[in-house]
């Protein structure tokens, strides 16, 4: 895959919380297909280098370019980086989507409902356009059935299936996963993992922030541990999993591995 | 109980009070819900100089009596030679306007700090979703914020159009004939209660359950994402 055209790249990402410096530095790059599994201890700041690269967080410094095109930013008055341009951060947001670990579907919204917004809102397809491509994700994912539900009456599993054909129906670059399957009961965790496992093989690039290093290691290609912030160590998935060289990487995987 | 004679010759004066009773309050709660979408938004917003002002508005009306508000607007501005002078003073002599005013600045005070209260109710997790998607402000107010937050504040606003309609006898003090000003007027010709008052409120009963009827029906209608009641497998969180 090293042919395979850039998607996604991050540079030198700085983010500071007042006087906390939560990433000093970090540099990440996807090419098509590629799946990157962030992983380190809670507090490494995994979640926030996701949510810098859509910019819901805001980083003191850094540069972000998704497929050749880098996001134009200017510092605010408290030294954080916002969109210089809101309609280009908009129209770059459209081909990141994200799954979150609390899924955040739109309550008052039928799982139908979740998947057509963006797409009619954001892309601008008619409403026959966006069923028609809703109700193939739903499918894709395994939840047609429940397309006139409400979020509030479907299990965790479900749920996170809708959110994740919402963020397919945008047909993005880059999929951008935060824990996503960290507020689920366990019994409803593997549901999640085999939907993400059959979208790596479809060749979806994707970068997810997991604690499931079973996962890491069978499905993504490419693994970034973080640690205090910075690049602790990264690789090749399988290689970085089985041999790690770093002594953190070594107890952070005794550890979680049990 | 009734002196039924009595009743029946004053319906019709009823009939006309319930009409001047309806009109007052729809026109107050259509002001009123059209200047609270702004305010509850600007009452919201990170932005002191657009918060500070809409809280003092609230505050200050919440804090005073409707029928205080209604003799300073419609007694206490004719004071003033002035405003007898002025160019508006043909709209603040008229008693339809004044308690138009007076009933629109105080519905929109209590809605304004209900809507606000739904806004602030707003999962951020949902605000962050849209985000996430590329949708624009406007389209985040008009399509995730709004939509969540006026359902959500369905229940107490229903809660505050009984209050206003019960708050409409103020306007019986300022020669308005809705319903409490028959009932005041029956009630001078025949000396009995429950001929004048007691028909009052029998009218404001009816009204009452008719107003929370309508409101359980769109509650129904427009709250069902909420209600946990239904069939299918329950939440896991």
């Amino acid at each position: 895959m090293q042919d395979a055209p850039e998607k996604l790249r991050a540079d030198n990402i700085r983010k500071r919380f007042g006087a906390v410096e939560v990433l000093k530095g970090i540099s990440l790059s996807a090419r098509a297909g590629d799946v990157t599994a962030m992983i380190g201890a809670s507090g490494s700041g995994k979640s926030t280098m996701l949510r810098c690269l859509n910019l819901l967080e805001r980083p003191n410094e850094g540069r972000i370019i998704v497929a050749g095109e880098e996001l134009k930013l200017t510092p605010n008055t408290s030294g954080e980086l916002m969109a210089s341009d809101p309609k280009q951060l908009q129209r770059i947001r459209a081909r990141l989507s994200m799954v979150f670990q609390q899924f955040n579907l739109w309550a008052h919204m039928t799982a139908l409902e979740n998947v057509i917004e963006a797409p009619i809102r954001v892309l601008g397809l008619s409403r026959p356009d966006a069923v028609a491509r809703a109700e193939r994700y739903l499918e894709r994912v395994g939840v047609a059935h429940r397309k006139a539900a409400y979020p509030a009456h479907m299990s965790g599993g479900e749920q996170q299936r809708v959110a994740i054909a919402r963020a397919l129906a945008m047909e993005p670059e880059v999929m951008l996963f935060d824990e996503p399957t960290s507020a689920l009961d366990p019994e409803l965790v593997g549901e999640v993992l085999r939907v993400m496992r059959s979208l790596a093989e479809e060749g979806r690039t994707m970068i997810v922030v997991t604690h499931e290093m079973s996962f890491a290691r069978e499905v993504a290609n490419k693994v970034v541990f973080l640690h205090g912030g910075l690049i602790e160590e990264q690789g090749v998935a399988r290689e970085v999993l089985s041999n790690p060289q770093t002594e953190r990487l070594k107890g952070f995987l005794a550890r979680t591995l049990g | 109980m009734f002196d039924w004679p009595v009743v029946l010759a004053a319906l019709p004066d009823f009939f006309r009070g319930l009409r001047v009773t309806l009109i007052l309050l729809a026109i107050a709660l259509a002001t009123g819900f059209v200047l609270s979408i702004p305010l509850a938004m600007a009452r919201v917003s990170q932005n002191k100089w657009l918060s500070m002002p809409v809280f003092l508005f609230t505050y200050v009306i919440r804090g005073t009596p409707l029928l205080v508000q209604m003799f300073m607007v419609y007694h206490g501005l004719a004071q003033f030679e002035w405003m007898r002078q002025s160019a508006v003073w043909f709209l603040f002599k008229d008693a339809w306007f004044c308690a138009w005013l007076v009933f629109s600045i105080s519905t929109t005070a209590y809605t304004t700090e209900i809507f606000a209260g739904a806004l602030r109710q707003t999962p951020s997790g949902e605000l962050e979703a849209a985000q996430s998607l590329g949708m624009t402000k406007l389209q985040i107010y008009a399509r995730i914020l709004w939509p969540g937050a006026l359902r959500r504040a369905l229940p107490q606003y229903s809660n505050e159009v009984v209050g206003l309609m019960h708050a409409t006898a103020v306007a019986s003090t300022v020669t308005l004939v809705e319903i409490t000003r028959v009932a005041r007027d029956v009630y001078y010709n025949h000396l009995s209660v429950t001929d004048s008052f007691g028909v009052a409120a029998v009218f404001y009963f009816v009204l009452t359950f008719t107003v929370v009827g309508i409101f359980k029906l769109l509650e129904k209608r427009y709250l069902k994402h909420l209600n946990r009641k239904v069939s299918g497998p329950v939440p896991a969180r």
